[in-house]
């Protein structure tokens, strides 16, 4: 188990390194190896003279396409672990902030504040908008969905379908109160996409969500006693209360951050920690671990098919982890539902 | 006298105008298993869960070492007493193996924790479960569910252990397997509270018995005092004999049947 554990960890981190280099080396500014590796050391202050002749070549890898880069892979690595610990309070592996609504709760904070410009907190604004609307949608899924500690499958995807369907309601009347400007911003955003990220909020990324991974982290072991029920988890010393709203809190912290920046990019959550659980078993240490580094592994893979696949243009990368995860959602439930009972 | 783990005083426990316990006072002695029997909804579970700390009696008050369940934290009761719910469901495909491991959480970062390797092959060894722990639990049938459940109670390895009803869904061997294991633990000092169905058997192996119906306390003491066939027959509502086993000579209880 554990030399599988690090044959599997390794070729993730290799997938998602292989992405780094790729995204890097790719895009529509043509720039060798050499000259990347050059305005990397630039950027951190080394003057070099591999670094591109042009400055503003340099200063545009850095401003676009580093920045980028980055962000992807923080977004993706929240997106999975925020799933991965959704799926273990709910214990239940169809639990995810997309699927459930939670993702929805932030957009419609996020383009609240887009359309009303709130712009008392700053930058921060939106990610706070967000991260209220991802708060209250997740507390709602939560206090209606579950019952003696555990989340039938059929109620908690029925309160996703409500909440979603409440969520695009306001989501409508946003739009609907904004001007020409902010509508058409708030529905490229709603796509989901990582252009456009800046360092600023890259910044914001990294100091709520790794604080956030880190807490998951250390939360793991618990998370495998909940498995065994809540009064079982109790009996073995877990204060089960505080774990389930702390948790609530890591969820909405890490959907609300992500989407307020990257806007709606669903099923991520759902896909990546099935596939490392189908891989490395349920135990939450690595399933954790194996989900942070497959989710941003293939966020990173994942923008650069975004940015890539038509020439010139940008494709919204939530519809193409979307474009996967639905039908992977529906594999899903047809192979849980042939096992019966396979839910518990 | 032997030393006291548990002692309930006029517990009570409603919900509403239902009244699920009342007036329940009884102690469990180290170094004893204590049987709770009683018909189908008669708050056996309940008064276990009151024991475990899960359950806040309304009335009465129930202490653990002297001291209050209330005032116990979370993951000093852990180290101090076990629980087996009577459902055992785990969520996704841990082994059978890493449940039993879980038992062995409350002592990380613990000096006892040394002995976690130790602690899981007695446990899977006790419960006839080392065959199949290393199948996933969802996998399992019933009854293999009950025993790697139960090994994981045994592997928390603490002085006091509640089972509600452990031999559920058992057959006959493992049944007394169980109750032999218990039999091992109350010699070596721990208290063991039972749910028991089936009576002849809480009769065997049980020091005493303590009797449920309707919530309150209607009898409580050695099998033979509590098991008379007037009392079971009143609380079970069916006819009974009761015999003496040929070899113990502890009470069997043998339901009264006629060929139809």
């Amino acid at each position: 188990m554990r030399t599988r554990r690090t044959i599997v960890f390794v070729a993730l981190a290799a997938v998602l390194l292989g992405g780094i280099l790729a995204s890097l080396a790719l895009g529509q500014l043509p720039v060798s190896p050499q000259q990347l590796i050059g305005a990397i050391l630039q950027g951190l202050g080394i003057d070099n003279t591999w670094a591109p002749a042009d400055p503003t070549l340099t200063d545009a890898l850095w401003r676009v396409r580093f920045s980028r880069l980055t962000m992807s892979i923080l977004v993706g690595a929240l997106l999975s672990v925020a799933g991965a610990i959704m799926q273990a309070i709910f214990g239940n592996p169809l639990a995810e902030p997309g699927v459930v609504g939670v993702s929805s709760g932030a957009a419609v904070g996020a383009a609240a504040a887009i359309a009303f410009g709130a712009g008392a907190l700053g930058g921060w604004s939106i990610a706070v908008a967000a991260f209220a609307g991802a708060l209250l949608a997740i507390l709602i899924v939560y206090l209606t969905a579950r019952s003696k500690g555990r989340t039938e499958v059929v109620t908690l995807l029925l309160t996703g379908i409500a909440v979603n369907a409440f969520a695009g309601a306001g989501l409508a009347l946003v739009l609907f109160m904004s001007n020409t400007a902010s509508r058409e911003q708030i529905i490229f955003w709603q796509l989901g996409s990582l252009n456009g990220s800046r360092w600023i909020d890259v910044l914001i990324v990294v100091a709520v969500g790794l604080p956030c991974l880190v807490i998951g982290l250390l939360l793991a072991r618990r998370y495998d006693l909940l498995a065994l029920g809540e009064r079982t988890a109790s009996h073995l010393g877990v204060r089960v209360e505080r774990l389930r709203i702390v948790s609530i809190l890591l969820v909405a912290l890490m959907t609300g951050v992500a989407v307020a920046f990257v806007g709606i990019i669903a099923f991520v959550g759902l896909v990546v920690p099935h596939l490392v659980r189908m891989m490395l078993g349920p135990g939450h240490r690595t399933l954790i671990v194996g989900s942070l580094l497959g989710g941003a592994a293939l966020m990173v893979w994942a923008d650069l098919v975004a940015r890539t696949a038509v020439p010139m243009s940008d494709l919204p990368i939530g519809m193409l982890t979307s474009l996967i995860g639905g039908p992977f959602f529906f594999w899903l439930i047809r192979r849980n539902r042939a096992k019966a009972g396979g839910w518990a | 006298m032997t030393a006291v783990a548990y002692r309930a005083v006029a517990v009570g426990y409603r919900v509403g105008s239902a009244e699920i316990l009342a007036d329940v006072s009884l102690d469990v002695g180290y170094g004893r298993i204590l049987g709770l029997v009683g018909p189908n909804g008669a708050g056996k579970s309940t008064l276990l869960g009151v024991l475990a700390g899960d359950v806040a009696p309304t009335a009465g008050s129930v202490s653990l070492d002297d001291r209050a369940v209330s005032d116990w934290s979370v993951r000093e009761l852990a180290h101090r007493r076990s629980v087996l719910l009577q459902s055992n469901a785990v969520a996704f495909s841990f082994t059978g193996r890493q449940v039993v491991e879980m038992g062995r959480a409350p002592w990380l970062g613990t000096p006892s924790a040394d002995e976690d390797e130790n602690a899981i092959a007695a446990a899977l060894a006790e419960t006839d479960a080392t065959a199949f722990a290393d199948r996933p639990f969802p996998t399992l049938s019933g009854g293999e569910r009950a025993r790697i459940s139960l090994a994981r109670v045994l592997a928390q390895d603490t002085p006091v252990l509640l089972l509600d009803e452990p031999t559920a869904s058992l057959d006959i061997g493992h049944q007394e397997d169980v109750l032999r294991v218990a039999r091992r633990l109350a010699e070596r000092g721990r208290a063991v509270v039972a749910v028991l169905h089936d009576l002849s058997l809480a009769a065997a192996y049980a020091d005493e018995l303590a009797m449920l119906h309707h919530g309150r306390l209607v009898a409580h003491g050695t099998p033979a005092e509590v098991l008379t066939a007037e009392r079971v027959e009143e609380v079970y509502r069916t006819p009974v004999r009761i015999l003496a086993d040929p070899d113990t000579g502890r009470p069997v209880v043998l339901p009264r049947r006629t060929l139809a």
